[in-house]
């Protein structure tokens, strides 16, 4: 293995450090899901591979397929004094578990007045691309965002999945971690153990002075992408990788509005009501008379999303989309 | 077989005590109520009262409980403190949850009242999860989850079941069945003859007992709460009761045959479980007038507190959404 390699891993792999060494660290911290103990394969993308045989299967649980279940062991735990990490498969999965996310742990630290509080993860992933049609990959960031008491992230690194995780864990508040099933495998910067990433901060991923592109997840790597054509033209961008959702980082997002006075959001999310539309609200808000354009939205189509190639290819936000709505903005 | 347990005199004079101070929290809700003093929805256990207090004297203050919207008597039998509780549900800055809470979610932990719920069937996953943490942490508390029969038809019930039996769980399951979801009466909602069979497809004992009855509700309770602290296991138990003041106060029960509501309350629990503490010589009735007279004063006391108290400023709108620092 060459030195430039042993400096890399994957997120799945970036995860997996995550819980092993949150799980080392305090034995408070337990795991639960469908499939996830080394019994089973160590879960069914490997995040969880080995945590059961280095930690027992009392901290590490596979469950029944039974999301409401799993959710609520992990309310239940949190309660108790434990800090459970929930694997919910896929987010579109966590539908079944709603009620006990929205109605338990968003609100019982509230609705008994701060006497308990619920920290917990709901890990969970998404994503179009790899033709799992309508139940298997959409993004339902904006739905948890919504809910008061919830933390939402979305990390796109290897490095920030890490730092993120340990921070999420160790969090005092039910925290929604959302991973991507395509870039589970990109290898990138290995994060430097034990180093958490703050919630609520997001990272500048490149500074520019025309145009301010706000992303996270797998689309940031859409936008870095444009943003590097941009740079041939000779158009500078500044590029934000949200890393959290909620709270919004909104010092580093105004920040950068007003130095370029042109904001795209771009998100695989669908765009109406979405994370784009807040961050537009609150720039508008903030900023009304000093944007250069109306701030501009790319997400996916307006449909679930589709099997077929060329239409799930189309359905998320383009490098042409993400382009056009940069040109609309910049003219 | 062996011979049944029998509760000792203290025990069923506990028991007493517990479901009359129930009964009198309820008058006394519904009264204040009516009275125009406070304003709340409010769902009675009346009728339902000796369930939990013969579970209750079986188990420990660390053990947890689990209960409903409808959980008054379930929150008083666990020991929570009168003033508190009572200013809770006035909505009051001094209630157990500041007043944010109210009726439908008192909770206080340090009574072992972690989770009420208002949702019909949340309580058991949560349930599981409290007793996975005694379980890891090696600790012998039990958790007893209430809830009603119109759970038993939601998904929640069967996933907590199911995994309950799997992780060999130190939980109990109590179905108070009432009769009643809501308006529709047990057969025309459940399939099952029994909520209890339903522990059958799960490979965990089912239990039918007579919930108004107080000794054979604390022998069922007392065994299943023995046999979860001994690591063996969830039990479900279901146990039949009625509900005399309708599923919310208000409602005047008119889906209920009057031949069936008269019946119930000729049957009374309450008052047939003090004639018979009398008739089998383990109270006078001085006695018992003697502990019902204590439990009016205590409450009245309790009531006074919660009138007199502040409501929550308003401020605490922002207070306990997340951590203390964190941005919500």
């Amino acid at each position: 293995m060459s030195t430039v390699q042993a400096k890399k891993i994957n997120i799945v792999q970036a995860i997996n450090m995550a819980l092993h060494d949150a799980m080392e660290l305090d034995s408070s911290v337990v795991v639960l899901g469908e499939d996830i103990a080394d019994r089973e394969g160590g879960g069914v993308f490997k995040c969880t591979a080995g945590l059961s045989t280095k930690f027992g299967t009392g901290r590490v649980k596979s469950t029944p397929i039974a999301e409401q279940a799993i959710v609520g062991a992990a309310v239940g735990g949190a309660l108790a004094g434990l800090r459970p990490v929930a694997e919910i498969m896929l987010m579109n999965f966590t539908t079944v578990a709603m009620d006990q996310i929205v109605n338990h742990a968003a609100k019982l630290r509230f609705m008994t007045g701060g006497q308990t509080h619920v920290p917990l993860v709901i890990r969970t992933t998404t994503g179009a691309g790899f033709g799992t049609g309508g139940q298997h990959a959409d993004y339902l960031e904006a739905w948890f965002a919504h809910t008061a008491g919830l933390k939402v992230v979305a990390p796109s690194t290897p490095a920030d999945a890490y730092g993120l995780m340990l921070s999420c864990i160790f969090d005092d508040d039910p925290c929604i971690f959302i991973e991507n099933l395509p870039l589970y495998f990109v290898p990138g910067e290995a994060p430097v153990p034990g180093q958490r990433v703050p919630i609520g901060k997001a990272r500048v991923v490149q500074e520019g002075s025309d145009i301010t592109l706000i992303s996270y997840s797998k689309t940031l790597h859409e936008v870095i992408a444009v943003a590097k054509s941009l740079a041939k033209e000779g158009i500078s961008a500044e590029v934000i990788d949200l890393r959290t959702i909620s709270p919004l980082d909104m010092d580093t997002i105004i920040a950068s509005a007003k130095k370029t006075g042109r904001v795209v959001v771009a998100h695989e999310a669908q765009v109406d009501f979405g994370v784009g539309a807040e961050i537009s609200a609150r720039l508008h808000k903030e900023l009304f008379g000093q944007l250069k354009a109306p701030v501009a939205r790319v997400g996916a189509a307006r449909s679930p999303v589709p099997f077929s190639k060329p239409l799930e290819t189309a359905f998320v936000p383009t490098r042409e989309r993400i382009l056009a709505a940069i040109r609309e903005t910049l003219n | 077989m062996s011979e049944t347990k029998q509760p000792g005199r203290d025990v069923l004079l506990d028991i007493y005590r517990i479901a009359t101070l129930i009964k009198t929290a309820d008058d006394r809700f519904i009264e204040l109520i009516k009275a125009g003093q406070i304003a709340s929805p409010y769902y009675s256990p009346r009728g339902q009262e000796l369930i939990p207090a013969a579970i209750s004297v079986s188990l420990k203050p660390s053990d947890y409980v689990v209960t409903t919207y409808r959980g008054i008597h379930d929150q008083l039998a666990k020991g929570i403190p009168l003033k508190p509780f009572v200013a809770e549900l006035f909505g009051r800055a001094t209630g157990t949850c500041k007043g944010k809470g109210g009726p439908m979610h008192v909770t206080h932990v340090a009574s072992g009242l972690p989770v009420t719920t208002g949702i019909v069937g949340a309580g058991l996953p949560i349930a599981n999860g409290l007793a996975w943490a005694s379980q890891l942490k090696g600790t012998d508390q039990v958790t007893v989850v209430n809830f009603g029969d119109g759970a038993s038809n939601i998904g929640a019930f069967h996933e907590a079941l199911n995994l309950a039996a799997v992780w060999k769980l130190p939980v109990i399951f109590v179905c108070q069945n009432n009769g009643y979801a809501e308006h529709t009466k047990y057969e025309y909602g459940t399939g099952a003859a029994t909520i209890a069979d339903r522990g059958l497809a799960y490979g965990i004992p089912g239990v039918e007992v007579d919930g108004n009855d107080a000794v054979a509700m604390w022998q069922a309770a007392s065994t299943a709460i023995a046999r979860a602290r001994a690591g063996d296991g969830p039990t479900l138990l279901e146990a039949n009761t009625f509900r005399f003041r309708g599923h919310l106060m208000g409602d005047d029960s008119h889906y209920i045959a009057k031949e069936e509501m008269a019946a119930a309350i000729a049957a009374d629990p309450l008052p047939r479980f003090r004639a018979w503490l009398i008739k089998e010589g383990h109270a006078s009735d001085g006695q018992l007038s003697d502990i019902e007279a204590t439990n009016v004063a205590a409450f009245e006391e309790a009531v006074e507190f919660g009138l007199a108290s502040p409501y929550p400023d308003v401020s605490e709108l922002d207070k306990d959404v997340v951590a203390e620092g964190a941005q919500a």
